[in-house]
């Protein structure tokens, strides 16, 4: 955890999303993975937005890395991908199936792929 | 490993069907989180900056201005690209329950917990282990031997740590990838060890 190493953002982040405080789409995660929904971004958009849509532009990424690449705090980002998604202008696929986390199957292929790296 | 990687940009994810696998790095202020995320993760360690009050509350209206009764923390993150379409994401978690909604929301949806600890001063680990627990993760305890640190034998650190029989303890220089890798293994093996006991 540390602080303070950059420069604060020029706009302020409740202009980011229009004074609204809270995502559409609560089921939003760090690591819901975003891509590409167009092939070119329309015009109109305020420039968060558009912001994250020319980051995803050439591949996928998850939310937390848009929200470290754009500089914002994780809710503003969820907050602008909601509309997004919305608009359908982006997909949005959570991490893993939320109710019930990775199967056992899954954590052991993560354990062969740790112990592989070690070799 | 990585078949048809769409992306030569290593920003990006190698493809948009992979399973991202959360994993906490837990710990005190400057007990090696950081250091030992940038040891494992493939991408330089990035950080999101999240506004807080100081009571805690998360804060996303902010007017623009920080005023007093806000704080601004980081929270560092790397990532590891594993076979079979897995991705691995490591986040360094404050261990203060002062940040208590921002841990609920780090928190969610992780498979377990690396807690870190400095022997000079355990107790500072105690906040994030309760949360931890609260949270029902199951979690690991790497100590991280700075060198003018003094060294107990494990069943004295497990005491002072109050440590369950089975939560694994394992010595981890953060700044070696083999040590660091080897914490993870020690985890995931924790984790898988209780899914075998308690099949969903």
């Amino acid at each position: 955890m540390t602080g303070g190493r950059h420069s604060r953002r020029l706009v302020p982040a409740y202009l980011a999303t229009g004074g609204r405080a809270h995502p559409s789409r609560n089921h939003l995660d760090r690591l819901t993975t975003l891509h590409a929904a167009c092939e070119e971004i329309p015009v109109g958009l305020c420039p968060e937005q558009r912001g994250v849509l020319e980051l995803i532009q050439p591949g996928a990424l998850p939310l937390v890395d848009a929200a470290a690449y754009l500089r914002l705090p994780v809710s503003i980002v969820k907050v602008l991908v909601a509309d997004l998604v919305s608009a359908g202008l982006l997909h949005a696929r959570p991490p893993i199936p939320q109710a019930t986390g990775p199967d056992l199957e899954t954590m052991e292929k993560v354990l062969d792929g740790l112990r592989a790296l070690k070799s | 490993m990585d078949s048809a990687r769409s992306s030569p940009d290593p920003r990006y994810l190698a493809g948009t069907d992979q399973v991202l696998i959360k994993l906490l790095i837990a710990g005190p202020f400057a007990v090696g989180k950081t250091t030992l995320i940038r040891a494992i993760s493939e991408i330089a360690p990035l950080h999101t900056e999240e506004v807080m009050t100081q009571a805690g509350a998360l804060v996303d209206h902010l007017a623009g201005v920080k005023d007093k009764t806000t704080t601004t923390v980081a929270i560092d993150f790397g990532r590891l690209t594993l076979p079979n379409n897995l991705v691995l994401y490591l986040f360094g978690t404050p261990g203060q329950r002062r940040f208590r909604l921002l841990w609920e929301d780090i928190a969610q949806g992780a498979v377990g917990a690396l807690v870190m600890v400095d022997t000079r001063r355990l107790e500072e680990s105690f906040e994030v282990m309760d949360l931890i627990e609260e949270a029902g993760l199951r979690y690991a305890v790497a100590v991280n031997p700075f060198p003018e640190a003094p060294t107990y034998d494990a069943d004295t650190l497990r005491d002072h740590l109050d440590l369950h029989p089975g939560t694994p303890l394992v010595l981890c220089d953060a700044r070696s990838r083999g040590q660091s890798l080897d914490a993870l293994i020690a985890l995931v093996e924790h984790v898988i060890a209780h899914m075998h006991m308690e099949p969903a």
